[in-house]
């Protein structure tokens, strides 16, 4: 897959921005996943190339960090807690209900773009359990009834 | 040194204040087993677990791996001690070692690496049984696309060894940790073949796996075929193989020159004719003296660099390519001598350049690249050398063939238009020897005069990057020599900011040169206990003491005085850079080689 000139200019640029910064990687790699969803092979490529830090150990960490991807995610990413409080307050029915009303996996993004379905860990609002957030806005005290409604909420968005 | 009181296993003992806990230990006596612990532990993850000990402090006896924890922190005189073979210490080495058995595909018997397995030697010292944790296994990879190495994750026991051999020697990183948890493997990123990424195929970590993850690919059966099929087949030996051969039948590191051996082994396996790529190096001398007396002349491009090594060549087709022009268009001794061997030799023997098969034994897995190169195919487009084997291959077919190597005679190689060799070229196995040779015959041809103290010790020895002025007869000649891309690659940026003050450079992708290419004898301290704790910073000089020692008893020492290089050139060349010479000689390389090649 080629990727256009201008990301490329666009992240060499970010590079270049923090080269001074202690540790450098990390910084490059959330701006890039933030700005554009995804971190593709040929972008660490690129970013190896500018930082002097070879692919494979930029490879190691995108794959190490559940926080990075390396396929595009969709236009609105559903993370439905998995951690302990939310999980004894069933929250796997919801994911489970997310999963058979978009037709797809957890991990993975419905063909339209439009959503990415995640399991997280801890978000740390266990006094909400049940919790899930879309792109950052939390959810709580959700049950499988709930789930059609917030599909429904962002669908709305893109009528 | 300042010295501490550390309490180990009841005693206590003064060890240097600096030590770790392992270190304290192996300084008094203790062999605590290590894997992942690797030179001195410079580039110790602590991630095998296999060195655990009972650390007793105020908080009780809690298990630390000893490779990475400091003595000073433990003084006997607060009551703190270390025991190796407490019922836990014992337990959990034990259990570490079953842990990674259990994710490990156990082919044992049929695994190249039977009987130099860091693994099986760890497993054996601390009594591992087999089974105790069954279950479901990481998922797996084997690749044997790319030319010269194999890996097999389901051999992997992530110990890292590998990753920081990459860094540390050649600076590239080609191997990393990717994934998380169960499913971590060491790959290229994204656990593409070797034969995808810039690999230059040294096969340095090949020398460091503990285990058979990572191994050379083997040709032994290409040659087994072309003796099945009638070939004549012709092995020609590297000047480092020798100096390191013995290794696999019992020696001591450094203790026997296997020349004599060697070639009676190779006689009694069968071949055609057996002879020493020594012969190659001389000519390679010849012809690449003459190129760079040509450049110097006519204010061609300098400085030159050698062309000889093939891990060297892929680093410079990948990153380097700007500088093809400095490079030196020889082919490399070995596959000038396949060049010369179907051509002049079969001719003069009025053979079928056809039913000629070379086999190379080389110290190195990049020549088994190397010898695919299209480039390198000079006789009616057959291969200039049809197989790569490498010191560790030979090995095998000598065992395989039952031959007593230790009962074995000395024999010398055959004479027979390409026997005769001299200490120039067998110096190409260490760093600074391909400078060296060259030096002795740049001597004669701008002085006429033979350089008189012949050595020139200002090349010699294991710096990474050393540089030296000659004087030849008033004439001075800035030189440098390189082993290791990590710290070659200073010079390569200096010409290409057109700053560098050297007219040739010697570059040579191992640390150390040949001789401590990706494809000699293992040097596993663990495996070795017959050797000194300092084997690994000493094994290098060792072998090369051997090669300088050959070089020294040889009556010639120079390459243009080879009788049977200087026949060759009167009877078939005419001269160095000749046009036949150009044609069978020397080579071309590839710019921007694509670092990343899609499928």
């Amino acid at each position: 897959m080629a990727i256009r000139p201008e990301v490329v200019a666009d992240v060499k640029s970010i590079c270049a921005s923090v080269k001074n910064e202690p540790s450098p990687l990390m910084i490059v790699l959330s701006t890039v996943q933030k700005k554009y969803g995804y971190i593709p092979l040929e972008l660490q490529e690129v970013i190896s190339a500018e930082m002097g830090i070879p692919v494979a150990e930029i490879y190691g960490v995108v794959t190490f960090y559940s926080f990075f991807s390396l396929e595009p995610k969709g236009k609105y990413v559903v993370g439905i807690c998995l951690g302990t409080a939310c999980y004894v307050k069933n929250s796997q029915a919801v994911i489970d209900k997310f999963q058979t009303l978009l037709g797809v996996k957890e991990g993975e993004t419905t063909p339209d773009g439009l959503f990415t379905v995640e399991a997280v860990r801890c978000m740390g609002a266990c006094a909400l359990a049940p919790a899930m957030s879309v792109n950052g806005k939390v959810y709580s005290k959700v049950t499988p009834n709930d789930v059609d409604k917030i599909i429904a909420e962002y669908k709305s968005l893109e009528a | 040194m300042e010295k501490i009181n550390v309490k180990i296993e009841g005693r206590v003992y003064s060890v240097d204040k600096n030590m770790t806990v392992l270190e304290a230990a192996r300084s008094v006596g203790f062999n605590i087993p290590t894997l992942c612990y690797w030179n001195h532990g410079k580039n110790s993850l602590a991630s095998c677990r296999v060195c655990l000990v009972e650390i007793r402090t105020a908080r009780g006896g809690r298990l630390f791996a000893s490779c990475v924890y400091p003595v000073a922190d433990i003084p006997a005189e607060k009551g703190f001690e270390v025991l190796i073979s407490s019922p836990m210490a014992t337990a959990a080495r034990k259990a570490s070692v079953e842990l990674l058995l259990s994710n490990h595909s156990k082919d044992c018997q049929t695994c190249v690496k039977n009987g130099q397995c860091e693994l099986l030697e760890v497993a054996k010292v601390t009594g591992a049984e087999d089974n105790r944790f069954l279950g479901e296994k990481t998922p797996t990879t084997y690749d044997d696309v790319a030319p010269g190495i194999i890996r097999d994750t389901s051999k992997c026991i992530l110990c890292g060894r590998c990753i920081e051999r990459c860094k540390e020697a050649q600076g590239i990183g080609i191997l990393g940790f990717e994934r998380r948890g169960f499913k971590t493997i060491v790959a290229p990123a994204a656990n593409r073949s070797f034969a995808k990424v810039p690999c230059l195929q040294c096969g340095q970590c090949i020398n460091v796996c503990p285990t058979g993850a990572l191994s050379e690919k083997r040709e032994i059966t290409k040659v087994d075929a072309a003796m099945a099929a009638g070939k004549k087949v012709i092995v020609q030996v590297a000047p480092a193989v020798r100096a390191a051969l013995a290794e696999e039948f019992g020696y001591k590191i450094g203790e026997l020159n296997a020349t004599g051996k060697m070639v009676a082994a190779l006689h009694r396996l069968g071949f055609y004719r057996v002879f020493d790529v020594n012969f190659g190096a001389d000519l390679t001398i010849m012809e690449e003296a003459t190129e760079l007396l040509h450049r110097i002349k006519n204010k061609g491009v300098l400085p030159q660099i050698t062309s000889c090594s093939p891990g060297w060549i892929n680093y410079m087709e990948y990153f380097y390519s700007d500088l093809i022009p400095n490079v030196s268009t020889c082919k490399s001794p070995h596959e000038m001598q396949g060049a010369i061997t179907k051509s002049y030799f079969a001719k003069k023997h009025d053979l079928d350049p056809k039913d000629l098969f070379v086999v190379s034994v080389m110290p190195c897995t990049a020549k088994k690249y190397e010898a695919k190169r299209p480039q390198n195919a000079a006789v009616e487009h057959l291969p200039d050398v049809d197989a790569v084997i490498t010191t560790r291959e030979l090995a095998a077919m000598i065992k395989r063939a039952g031959i007593l190597f230790r009962e074995l005679p000395e024999e010398e190689f055959d004479d027979d238009l390409l026997g005769e060799y001299t200490g120039a070229g067998v110096i190409f196995g260490v760093t600074g020897g391909v400078m060296e040779a060259a030096l002795r015959t740049a001597y004669h041809a701008l002085t006429g005069k033979e350089y008189g103290p012949i050595e020139f010790h200002e090349v010699r020895g294991f710096k990474s990057v050393r540089d030296a002025e000659i004087d030849i007869d008033g004439t001075k000649v800035k030189v440098a020599v390189a082993s290791g891309m990590a710290e070659a690659h200073v010079l390569l940026d200096e010409i290409r900011a057109g700053k560098s003050p050297y007219a040739f450079i010697e570059i040579m992708c191992c640390p150390g040169g040949c001789i401590n290419g990706g494809g000699q004898p293992f040097v596993k301290p663990s495996l070795k206990p017959e050797e000194g704790a300092d084997i690994l910073e000493t094994y290098r000089q060792k072998r090369a003491d051997i090669l300088y020692g050959i070089d020294e008893r040889k009556t010639i020492r120079q390459s243009h005085n080879n009788p049977d290089i200087k026949r060759l050139y009167e009877d078939f060349l005419g001269e160095p850079c000749s046009e036949l010479s150009e044609e069978l000689l020397h080579t071309s390389y590839v710019s921007d080689r694509p670092c990343f090649p899609e499928d």
